[in-house]
């Protein structure tokens, strides 16, 4: 789940539009750009791609630190794959929002100058290979918890974005699963990497689907309007009951003591994470937050004259073109 | 020809790629504009895809059991076989795009010839890479062509970037012992046969990009002979061969 306490906006518009436009989200119809849409489905629906977006971007950099420290050609090339595949999750996520009439250059503003978030994952650090193992895993495998079912989403251009996006998070999960195998049944060191790997990403991966419903004030219109499809709540559940057996084929231990299966739920009952921690880290305190900002406005800032050099060699280009006929 | 020879020529080839596709690869998540991260991880992508093919081949004919990782991960600087050109830093962008165009120029001649070898293993992996290849040229002079007659400032910084890159372009053309034996055995061309085409080309990209090649024939050797290596590759050899290092039991 790369959007977090979304706001959902209210909105005070002509009821009978209002409920016309209801009854389309109720029947399974697809909101498109052209459509009429309340201003706050439509501004809610640019927080979410956009806080979705700014995550696919900043996430590539907790992974892009081990590239250069892959320990196979292979593993080199598949982790390029996946970063390569984050970047362009950016780009369909860029191009859904801006249907809704903003643009990338505005959103990453909104990003570089902290008035937009991204998920609270991407700022906790990757310490040692396993760390890549365990973020295709775990924090892959609870951005697809949430991003499945967002197929489904009323907006258009975000559900097919989100199919596509899909097909390619599944087989990141995979290669991170291959990875924490390897590590897993590996030497005793690798065995260890896997496990403090997993200590670590456990709670931040819980916290990757938001506060509890209790506390989350902004579901109801979302889910009215098919812009969340579970609560939070259902979805940390989800991942909880897939991960706990997959821990144990590895081998490791989920940093729980009081993780328990409940029969009569059917499924596990478990630790909530420290929301303390996951609020400080939205407000800006995690232990990378720093470097990933201060790492996308150098790559904004130094990139400035590269953008302006190209776009001035089109109007050049284009001007020349225009002269010759 | 001895298998010596072909061993050698084979790390020339992979090293390239490896170093190459190392340095772009650096330049993941930090690229001025989303669509630049996509093509730089492609071409890094590519480059790798490649090495492993040549290292692969290097480590059969040398038949001493070693894999493509072995040649990559194990060795030390003056094993290397990578030219001088492909382990300069990266720089700004358009020193990367810079280095990226004056190699994928050579590279691209260079494989199309060998995909004519007579060595068939060697001719299958080169019309394999020359597809990818065709697009990284494409590409890289596109942005060269771009940046050199852009803005003043972005046309300031490609000039920079030639005038530093420009002593190791020759390198690529100066033949050797090695050389020599790879095309007295059909297997590979002489270098120096690549130059005309090189040049012809390169002069038609910069003078699309505004730029000026430099008036000097001077090269910077030592790189694919393995002889004199610069500092900065055995810096980037800490970091891409340090698990296989730190953890030399270990399988990943």
């Amino acid at each position: 789940m790369y959007a977090q306490m979304v706001k959902s906006e209210a909105t005070q518009e002509d009821p009978e539009k209002l409920a016309t436009f209801q009854a389309r989200i109720d029947a399974g119809e697809k909101i498109e750009p052209k459509d009429w849409m309340p201003a706050g489905y439509r501004k809610t629906l640019i927080r979410q791609i956009g806080q979705h977006a700014h995550s696919e971007i900043v996430g590539q950099l907790p992974e892009g630190n081990w590239i250069t420290r892959a320990p196979t050609l292979e593993r080199k090339a598949i982790l390029l794959a996946k970063v390569q595949d984050e970047a362009g999750h950016g780009l369909y996520l860029y191009c859904a929002a801006e249907t809704l009439g903003v643009s990338r250059d505005e959103l990453t503003e909104m990003l570089l100058d902290g008035r937009m978030k991204y998920s609270s994952i991407f700022n906790y650090p990757t310490l040692t290979w396993a760390d890549m193992g365990a973020v295709g895993w775990l924090v892959d495998g609870a951005a697809i918890m949430n991003q499945v079912p967002l197929q489904r989403t009323s907006f258009g251009p975000y559900s097919r974005a989100m199919i596509r996006i899909c097909k390619e998070e599944s087989f990141h999960q995979r290669q991170g699963y291959d990875i924490m195998m390897k590590m897993a049944r590996g030497t005793p060191e690798q065995k260890r990497m896997a496990q403090d790997a997993l200590n670590r990403f456990w709670y931040p991966s819980l916290m990757m689907f938001g506060p509890s419903d209790k506390d989350s004030v902004h579901s109801a219109q979302s889910m009215a309007w098919k812009i969340k499809m579970n609560t939070n709540d259902e979805l940390r559940q989800k991942f909880v009951d897939q991960t706990v057996p997959q821990a144990e084929y590895l081998g490791l231990t989920v940093p729980d003591e009081t993780l328990t299966w409940n029969e009569e739920k059917g499924g596990y009952d478990f630790a909530e994470p420290d929301w303390k921690e996951f609020f400080e880290v939205i407000q800006g305190n995690g232990p990378c937050n720093t470097e990933r900002l201060a790492a996308r406005n150098k790559a904004w800032d130094d990139g400035k004259w590269v953008r302006d050099g190209l776009l001035a060699h089109a109007e050049k280009r284009s001007m020349r073109k225009i002269a010759a006929e | 020809m001895s298998d010596d020879a072909l061993f050698e020529f084979l790390c020339r080839m992979g090293d390239n790629t490896l170093v190459l596709g190392h340095r772009v690869s650096e330049w993941c998540g930090h690229a001025p504009v989303l669509e630049e991260d996509i093509a730089l991880a492609n071409t890094a992508l590519d480059l790798i895809g490649q090495t492993q093919m040549w290292l692969g081949l290097a480590g059969e004919i040398e038949g001493k059991g070693r894999s493509a990782d072995d040649l990559a991960m194990r060795r030390d600087v003056w094993d290397f076989r990578n030219i001088l050109l492909v382990e300069q830093p990266n720089g700004d962008f358009g020193q990367t795009m810079m280095r990226q165009f004056l190699f994928d120029l050579w590279h691209l001649e260079m494989l199309k010839a060998l995909s004519g070898s007579s060595h068939d293993r060697v001719a299958a992996i080169a019309a394999k890479s020359v597809k990818e290849v065709q697009y990284h040229v494409e590409r890289s002079g596109d942005t060269v062509i771009g940046l050199g007659d852009g803005t003043s400032e972005s046309h300031r910084r490609m000039q920079a970037a030639l005038d530093l890159l420009w002593p190791y372009v020759g390198e690529m053309f100066v033949p050797d012992h090695i050389d020599a034996q790879m095309s007295e055995a059909g297997i590979a061309p002489d270098p120096g046969e690549l130059r005309a085409t090189y040049d012809a080309r390169l002069a038609e990209v910069m003078t699309e990009a505004t730029l000026t090649i430099p008036d000097s024939g001077f090269a910077h050797k030592g790189g694919k002979s393995g002889m004199r290596h610069s500092e900065h590759l055995g810096h980037m050899l800490t970091q891409m061969q340090w698990l296989q290092r730190a953890y030399p039991d270990a399988t990943w």
